[in-house]
């Protein structure tokens, strides 16, 4: 990796203007998600790495958000610090109204497991245990009566449509299946945000699709959905689209913009 | 997450890896069976010691005021010794003093004894021991009858040649034969035999019930001390410890004021109970468990270093489902409660299964050789504390390596 100089300001967007004047009034009840000049280094060996360098967004409840970039624009760190797994060195990361950039260890734990619900492109299932087990894992550490547990567990199973394959183990389980079990994993807890990272990069295209149609759903039913990718046409699936490069937001928009400047269809509903 | 999950988890994590899993209990195992063997055996030789040889010498609740202790279980010096041997004999005039000297519950006896040949006419002459008794003898003894009956308080008195003997002398003296009214000669007397007493059994060997017992005032004391007027012992038994001690104390100041002993010369006499019996073996019990204890734990040390580095396998095999355990909301102490229940599970498992093999051994043991063996309830809580403290141990650096790990490394890792 290089280190960056202070390129020329980038193209921001009116709408992304917009946003981010009225996110800098209220982390509240109507954002779940706000942004102030996030900034992380990392040090690299004596050489500091500028990964995020003053990232401002926010993020309405029930929105269903892509978030894109070139490898090296810094997404995987942003997605890290929105997911609470790192934490920024300057600026501040408001999640659901808690300012979350200045918590400890043990807090952001508390939060991932309450706010965040995690998908990954490598689904990260625990291989010796079955789909209810892996589902019933967030409620474990949540401190949920076993029976609870297990209802809540099937309950989110059976909403992903795995309702006959519970038992399962994850290697008895194909792509999508398993891709589904972690989706329900991350909703079993009742999260502010799901998470998604490059959630269809181990799928084929056909499974991609069915994935996508599952994120469709859950976005039309309120759920607020943040996810990563390097796809144009998977993160054309989302409503709002914003590209990172050079640890800065680059762009912004609704999805029919984004879309028509690169030329994709839209997807099919 | 709650213990019961994390031992659930840590039992499937041993189910799925056998093989691994009992190389991994192998030492804990091992160290917990040669713990409860060891302590199994030395626990079986006390109680021989206390139930059979000494109980059976020295009864419950009593004393006996003698020259020197009777039962010296090892740890007498030369000079200890040499003191003894110059103390004054105990004479038949000290037993009244005595006995007027004595609270109300107790009983008294008096005896001597020594080895004699005894002569009868059906067999060759037998060595045996023969013991000199008066007072309630037999009832402080708990040495109940075969056969035949005790001496009459008129025998006693009078020193009326009759005998009491003891079941070895049965068959040795009158080889298929009723010996009760038959006639035994010890030192030229003849003596008639009017009973036989129960067996005493035996202790190493070693047979109780090899003597002849006379009235002490029969012709027989001749033949137990240098002078007729000796006396090896007065036994004291009382209904409790509270009046045992204060005999113990009123027959002390007698006997100190009978020897005109001035305030700062020791007791030249001895008063001993079954417990100042078993104070050596007491001692050596103490030695013998620790040593016994010190040898399985450099077993025990060697599992649970083989457990740490198992543990560690482990954490490294792991470091993604602890990243996404993390991801998921798993705090560091969750993650750290984890690799602890799962080490103590598997050390415990592993003492467990050395506790069986340990009883098993201790047994077998038992069986094969002439040592006892009782297996200590205490003992076996002892291995499972053991097993489960050398998991606890040799858990606590690898599971707080894995508590500490950063989740985002820890979810890259393939």
């Amino acid at each position: 990796m290089s280190q960056h100089t202070e390129d020329a300001p980038l193209n921001i967007t009116a709408e992304r203007q917009a946003v981010v004047a009225s996110a800098g009034a209220a982390p509240g009840r109507e954002w779940v998600i706000v942004t102030r000049g996030l900034k992380r280094e990392y040090d690299m060996g004596g050489e500091i790495v500028r990964a995020l360098r003053g990232v401002d967004l926010a993020v309405r409840r029930n929105e269903y958000v892509a978030i894109m970039g070139p490898s090296g624009s810094g997404k995987s760190t942003f997605m890290n610090i929105i997911g609470c797994l790192d934490t920024p060195n300057e600026g501040e990361y408001w999640l659901n109204g808690q300012l979350v950039s200045t918590m400890r260890d043990d807090e952001l734990a508390r939060v991932r497991n309450k706010e965040i619900g995690f998908v990954f492109q490598t689904f990260n299932l625990l291989p010796r245990a079955t789909a209810l087990a892996n589902v019933e894992l967030p409620l474990v550490y949540a401190g949920v009566s076993a029976s609870e547990r297990k209802e809540r567990a099937m309950a989110a199973l059976e909403a992903v449509q795995l309702g006959q394959r519970v038992h399962h183990r994850p290697n008895e389980l194909s792509g999508g299946q398993r891709q589904r079990v972690a989706i329900a994993r991350a909703l079993v807890n009742r999260p502010s945000i799901l998470l998604a990272d490059e959630p269809t990069g181990n799928l084929d295209s056909q499974t991609s699709e069915e994935i996508m149609r599952v994120f469709e759903h859950l976005a039309d039913t309120g759920q607020t959905v943040i996810m990563v990718t390097h796809e144009p046409d998977i993160a054309a699936h989302a409503r709002r689209v914003v590209v990172l490069r050079d640890g800065q937001i680059a762009s912004d928009e609704k999805r029919e913009k984004f879309t028509e400047k690169l030329g994709l269809s839209l997807p099919q509903k | 997450m709650p213990l019961i999950e994390a031992v659930r988890l840590a039992l499937q994590t041993l189910r799925v890896q056998k093989l691994k899993s009992f190389f991994t209990l192998a030492g804990v195992c091992i160290g917990v069976m040669f713990l409860i063997t060891v302590v199994s055996i030395i626990e079986g030789m006390g109680r021989y010691m206390k139930d059979d040889l000494v109980g059976k010498i020295i009864a419950i609740n009593s004393f006996e005021l003698r020259r020197q202790p009777n039962i010296n279980l090892g740890d007498v010096d030369q000079a200890e010794w040499e003191s003894w041997r110059r103390r004054p004999r105990l004479y038949i005039s000290d037993l009244l003093p005595v006995v007027e000297a004595l609270p109300e519950g107790t009983r008294w006896a008096q005896e001597s004894e020594s080895g004699v040949q005894v002569v009868s006419r059906y067999s060759r002459p037998r060595s045996t021991t023969a013991i000199g008794v008066d007072g309630d003898w037999f009832a402080i003894k708990k040495l109940g009858l075969r056969d035949g009956r005790e001496f009459t308080a008129q025998e006693l008195r009078q020193g009326e040649n009759v005998a009491i003997i003891g079941p070895d002398m049965v068959e040795r003296a009158f080889p298929g034969m009723d010996p009760i009214g038959r006639e035994l000669r010890v030192g030229g007397v003849p003596y008639r035999v009017i009973g036989i007493t129960e067996s005493r059994g035996s202790a190493f060997g070693i047979s109780f019930d090899n003597f002849i017992i006379a009235p002490w005032r029969s012709p027989i004391r001749k033949l137990l001390n240098p002078q007729p007027q000796m006396i090896d012992a007065i036994v004291v038994q009382a209904d409790n410890q509270q009046v045992l001690t204060e005999a113990k104390e009123r027959v002390r100041s007698v006997m100190r004021t009978r020897r005109a002993l001035r305030p700062n010369q020791p007791d030249n006499f001895s008063m001993e109970t079954s417990e100042s019996a078993l104070e050596f073996w007491n001692k050596l019990e103490g030695y013998l468990v620790m040593a016994g204890v010190a040898l399985p734990a450099i077993g025990l040390v060697v599992g649970a270093i083989v457990i740490m580095n198992i543990m560690l396998v482990a954490v490294a095999e792991r470091t993604r489902e602890i990243g996404i355990r993390k991801a998921l909301g798993a705090k560091r102490r969750d993650i750290l409660a984890q690799f602890l229940v799962e080490s103590a599970t598997l050390s415990t498992v592993g003492a467990m299964i050395g506790i069986g093999l340990g009883i098993g051994l201790a047994q077998t043991i038992a069986a094969l050789t002439p040592l006892p063996a009782s297996v200590a309830p205490w003992s076996i809580v002892l291995g499972v504390l053991v097993g489960g403290t050398v998991g606890i141990v040799s858990g606590v650096y690898p599971a707080s390596r894995a508590s500490r790990l950063d989740p985002i490394v820890a979810l890259r890792q393939e």
